[in-house]
Formats: structure tokens, sequence, C-alpha cells
């Protein structure tokens, strides 16, 4: 079906989508022109010269063995939040698509959380969770967990796991609860007749059906730690204790404001955004075309 | 294969909405029973409590001789077909009809036997590797049809399955369905709104309204002796003439009818005809024709005092009158017609269309 508009002129179409151009390229092009053309650069400590160097900043990071730390801690960092952010949000979506009495309010108050700043949501866990006056860190230190994010790895990566899926399982909530909702209630009813009890009408039924909306989550999902927990992580752990909860975009931050090394922070900018375009792309690609019954 | 029996079975939603309001009946074993009535009379409602979709207020629901209103709707033994298929669109058409005896725990050789035989039966053996996706309406219909049969249940319940379909398919499934009916001999309920659909189909016909049963029987006997003005212009088309009684032309030309009753002529009894008989007798002005080919339909208005009863499906507009005639011959717009019914095809209905009068 033809569905586009059409504009007898030139000028008006150009006009209406110069404003998100101009975003795009102000605030999204331009700076990662200058990461990558300073990711060939080094300059040394008083910024008084700058040598063009090639590819000698990404020969350096890959014999970096922190890098691969950072890339390890990634990969932890956004597989746990992506699979319980996801298992949670389709819990809460699972529960909050029945009919019982004031459901309006259940679902409106499980999206609230998404609209918290993450810094803001990071903060309030540092509370709960801070050795010694937290509620829940004290609970836990009852209860002979010696719980300790300030100096155990470990437990710094549950935190910040914590508060980034805390940040995140309102938006997946939103996202099943409507997939669950556009799945024929007739569909359910023809397999409850059928002779599937719930459990194995929730995996053969529902959780198929919804696959589509799982894939996107799933992308969705680690692009958001990826890239968007930075906030969390510097008001939670700061990246610490020695670099356990460093992620490759915390390492960017780290590297580049505090460490001021311009060149090697430009250089993981760049890989960085290889990545983002990767999923991206698998998105559009696979996710968005494929995955349909 | 068993018997359905509803006794005074109630439905009231917590908003205190009484959507059921009583309904007795049963349908015997192997019998192919129709709920027809209008949307929002509760047929559907009521097919839904038999399957175990809905809860029962009250009463009971009682199925091969068990009373099944706590039991869940895989364990009443039954299957249904819905308005809009409802196929798992992920399932190939095997597995789609496959699921239910899966899901019972049946060996995948007898699986296959039954799905590939229903198959047979169906025609679709070609395309049971395909998504319900790639098949066309009428395919779909089939799978349902299909996912029903292969479970071989005590009872098949059928909500609105053809009003999805084109006109043309639908006369054929139509028959196709009452033919496999015939064939595996299994308890069906089937709900409709089309009165057509309902006629062609029931062994024994409920004609519901409001919640409430208004008629059973079977079709024919519903078609001649009508119980209500309800039915008696919901079943047939064209509907049925109703027309009031009082100190007018009818009256004299009915001695013994009382006053303030209800007449009701169907379109088809009408004579054109200047012998009056042994009748009753209208003239009318010919507002409008209908020619279908067959036959002819002949709305005319009454001269005089001319007003029709409303009753609520009836939908004509007062004073009018349909009139069948056969096909070939019609009168001009605006000629003045004499249209005779004969006195043993009329009916009598008391003044609030409840209750029949034998003439």
């Amino acid at each position: 079906m033809e569905n586009r508009a059409l504009f007898a002129g030139k000028l008006l179409p150009c006009l209406l989508i110069l404003p998100q151009l101009a975003v795009s390229l102000i605030f999204f092009y331009w700076p990662a022109a200058q990461a990558l053309w300073q990711s060939f650069l080094v300059q040394d400590a008083f910024g008084l010269s700058t040598e063009f160097v090639w590819f000698e900043n990404y020969v350096n990071l890959l014999q970096t063995p922190e890098y691969y730390q950072a890339i390890a801690i990634t990969l932890i960092f956004s597989a746990l939040v992506a699979f319980f952010s996801l298992a949670l949000g389709l819990l809460l979506a699972v529960m909050a698509n029945r009919n019982i009495r004031g459901i309006q309010i259940y679902r409106t108050f499980l999206i609230v959380p998404y609209a918290v700043a993450p810094a803001v949501a990071s903060v309030l866990f540092i509370f709960m969770f801070q050795p010694g006056l937290g509620m829940i860190a004290r609970a836990l230190q009852r209860n002979g967990i010696d719980w300790n994010p300030v100096l155990n790895g470990t437990h710094a990566m549950i935190l910040v796991v914590i508060v980034a899926v805390w940040n995140q399982i309102s938006y997946n909530f939103l996202f099943f609860l409507a997939g669950l909702q556009a799945i024929p209630k007739s569909v359910i009813e023809a397999a409850a007749i059928d002779g599937a009890r719930p459990m194995r009408r929730f995996w053969t039924i529902v959780f198929p059906l919804l696959s589509p909306t799982t894939f996107f989550l799933i992308i969705v999902n680690i692009t958001y730690v990826f890239f968007n927990t930075l906030g969390i992580i510097d008001t939670a752990t700061g990246g610490g204790p020695n670099g356990a909860t460093e992620t490759l975009v915390y390492k960017v931050f780290q590297d580049g404001k505090v460490g001021t090394d311009l060149g090697g922070s430009g250089a993981q900018s760049v890989i960085l955004m290889v990545i983002v375009v990767a999923l991206t792309a698998f998105q559009f690609r696979y996710v968005e075309k494929k995955v349909h019954y | 294969m068993a018997r359905v029996a509803l006794r005074n079975v109630t439905k009231i939603y917590p908003g205190g909405f009484q959507a059921i309001k009583g309904i007795d009946f049963e349908v015997g074993d192997g019998q192919f029973c129709v709920l027809v009535g209008p949307s929002g009379c509760g047929k559907s409602t009521l097919l839904r409590m038999v399957a175990g979709l809905e809860t029962i207020t009250g009463g009971d629901i009682d199925i091969g001789g068990r009373i099944v209103n706590q039991v869940e709707p895989a364990d009443r033994d039954i299957a249904m077909v819905f308005q809009n298929y409802a196929l798992y669109p992920h399932m190939s058409v095997y597995n789609n009809m496959a699921y239910g005896l899966r899901n019972r725990g049946m060996g995948e050789a007898e699986i296959k036997t039954r799905v590939e035989e229903a198959a047979r039966i169906l025609e679709l053996g070609a395309m049971l590797q395909r998504k319900p996706g790639q098949l066309s309406g009428g395919q779909r219909q089939r799978v349902a049809m299909g996912r029903a049969i292969v479970r071989q249940p005590k009872v098949f319940l059928f909500d609105e399955p053809l009003s999805n379909l084109d006109a043309k398919l639908r006369i054929a499934m139509r028959v196709e369905i009452r033919k496999l009916q015939r064939r595996l001999k299994t308890t069906s309920i089937y709900v409709t709104h089309d009165q057509l659909e309902a006629m062609t189909l029931a062994d024994m016909l409920v004609v519901m309204n409001s919640g409430q049963v208004e008629q059973i029987g079977n079709p024919l006997d519903i078609y001649q002796k009508p119980a209500t003005t309800f039915v008696a212009s919901f079943i047939g088309a064209p509907p049925m003439n109703l027309l009031p009684i009082r100190s007018d032309g009818i009256k004299a030309q009915l001695p013994g009818a009382t006053d303030g009753g209800i007449l009701g002529i169907r379109p088809e009894d009408f004579v054109v005809s200047n012998d009056a008989g042994k009748g009753v007798a209208f003239d009318l002005t010919v507002e409008a024709i209908e020619r279908v080919g067959a036959e002819t339909f002949i709305y005319g208005a009454r001269e005089r005092e001319a007003q029709a009863v409303t009753a609520t499906p009836g939908e004509l507009p007062s004073g009018e009158v349909i009139v069948r005639i056969p096909g070939a011959e019609a009168p001009g717009i605006g000629q003045r017609i004499r249209a005779v019914a004969p006195r043993d095809r009329l009916h009598l209905f008391s003044a609030d269309g409840r209750k029949r009068i034998d003439l």
C-alpha cells in the first residue's frame, strides 16, 4: 500500500527534516567524528603538542590486560542485567495481565521506577546497601553475610546489577504487558480447552508468541547496559573495587575524563560505537524481519 | 458422545448485570443444538459457560451425566471452534491439531494417525506443514475444525464459526459442518446470530433473547408456530408482518379475535388477489419492490390506520407490510393491490407479544 506523504516542491520536506538532522549532526555525528579523529592522535602530558599516530592507540589498547578485563566485566554485567530485568519484567507483566481489582493502580506503580533518574536510584541503593548504615546491608550482616561492596568486587557487581535491573524492569514490564495484551484471549482459551495447564500454556503458547517483544527487549537492554549504566556505576562504585565494576563505557569515561588519555579513550569510544552499530543493524536485519510466526 | 443438560443456569456478572436468567434445556446424545438470538442475548456467554470459560452463578451444567460446574475446561472433554479460529499462529497445521493430544500424553504414532485422518476428512493433507498465516480463511476454519475432531470429544462447541467467512464460503462450510456432525454423531452446540444458519443446521433450535429462552423446538416447528412475537420476527427473512388488532378492518375480518392482540402474517403467506375468500385482506399501496430473482418482495403501505407492532428485531416501519410473490410478476410502484392471507396461515399473539393464541 502506498502510504507516503507527497510534497509538491523540495523546500518544505527539506525544512521539515532539518531540525532532526541538526540534532543528529550536532549531538551525534560531530562528537562521533571528534572521537574518531582523537583516536588517531597522541597528546603529551601538558597538552602542548599533538601527534598523528594512526592506529597506535588501538594497538596499545588491545595490548592492555585491563581492557580485556573490562570487556569480560561488561559481558557478565550485561548478561546478568538483561536476564534478570527481562525475567522480572515478564513475571510482573504476567501478574499484572490478570483481571484483579485495582489492576490499573498496580500497573501504574510498576511503571514509576522508570521515571527515576539512574543516578538517583543508585544513591538510594547505596544507602540501603551501605555497610554499617544501610538497612539491607545490616540485615545481611545480621544473617552472617559479610556484605561489603566497597571492598568485595563480587558484592560491588551485585549492587550495580541490582540498581540497573531495578531501573530497567519498568521498561521491560511495559513492553511485555503490551505484548501479552496483544495475544488474542481466544488463543489462550483454546489452549486451556486443549488441556494445557497454566505453566504449559505459558511456555508453549504465550512465550513463543511474545518472542518478537523478547528479542526487541534483549537488544534494547544490552544497548542500555553497554552505554547507559555510566551514572549508576559512577555513583555506586566508581568502577571499583579494583576495577571489578569497570565496564567498557565506564573505562571510556575514566580514561578520558579522569586519566586525560584522550587518544586511548577515543579509540575505546570508536570500538563501542562499532558495537552499537552492529547491535542496531542486527536488530533491524534479523529481529524485526525474521522473528515472526 | 454425551447428553448435555442445563438446569436453571444463571450468570450474574460482578457488576450486577444478569446475562443469563435461568435457562433449562437438554441436548440429546448426538444432537445438533443451535443457540440463536440477536447480539447481546447471552448465547455466547452460555456457550462459554458450557465450555468452562465463564463461571456459573447458579444452576447446573451436566455433560454426560456429570455436573461440570467446577470442572476445568480441559477436563470437560469438549472441543470448541472459535469465531476467530484461535489457531496457534507459531505452530504448523499439524502441530495445531496435535497440541491437544500431546497435552494429554498421547503417543506420537497415535497422534499421527488421528491428525492424518482429520486432515483427510477436511482436505488439509497438503497443508500440514504450513503455518496458519499462510492459509486462507476457509482453510483456517477447517484447521479449527480439525483441532476439534482429532480430540474425539464428547461435545463440540461452535461459537459463530462462520461469521468471518464470505457469503459463498459460509454456505459451503455450513453444509460441511452438518455433514461432518452427522458422520461423527458428536453432540454439538452451535451459537449463531444468523437465523438461516440456525434453521439449516439445527436438530434442535433454542431461540434466546436478553438472557432467556424464548422458544425451544425443531426449526420447522418454530418457524410454523412461533411462541412469541420476538421469535416470529427473528426467525424467517424477511420477518413476519406483525399488526395490532384494533377496531379496524382486521378485527372485522377476524371473528373471535380479542381486542388488542397482535396478528402475524409471513410475507410468503400472502396472495395478491381480489378475492378475499376465507382470509384477511389488506389494501396496500406499493411503496417499494425488491426483486431477488426467484421471488419479489413488495413493501406496501396500508390504507387507513396503519401501525405495525415494532417487535425488537422486526425493524419494519410502522404501517408497512411485506408481501412475497413469485419472481416473474411485479406491480408498479404506487399501484394499489389487495393482499390476502388465508385464515389457516395466520398467527395470533397476546397484546404483549409474549403468548401465542391458537385460532
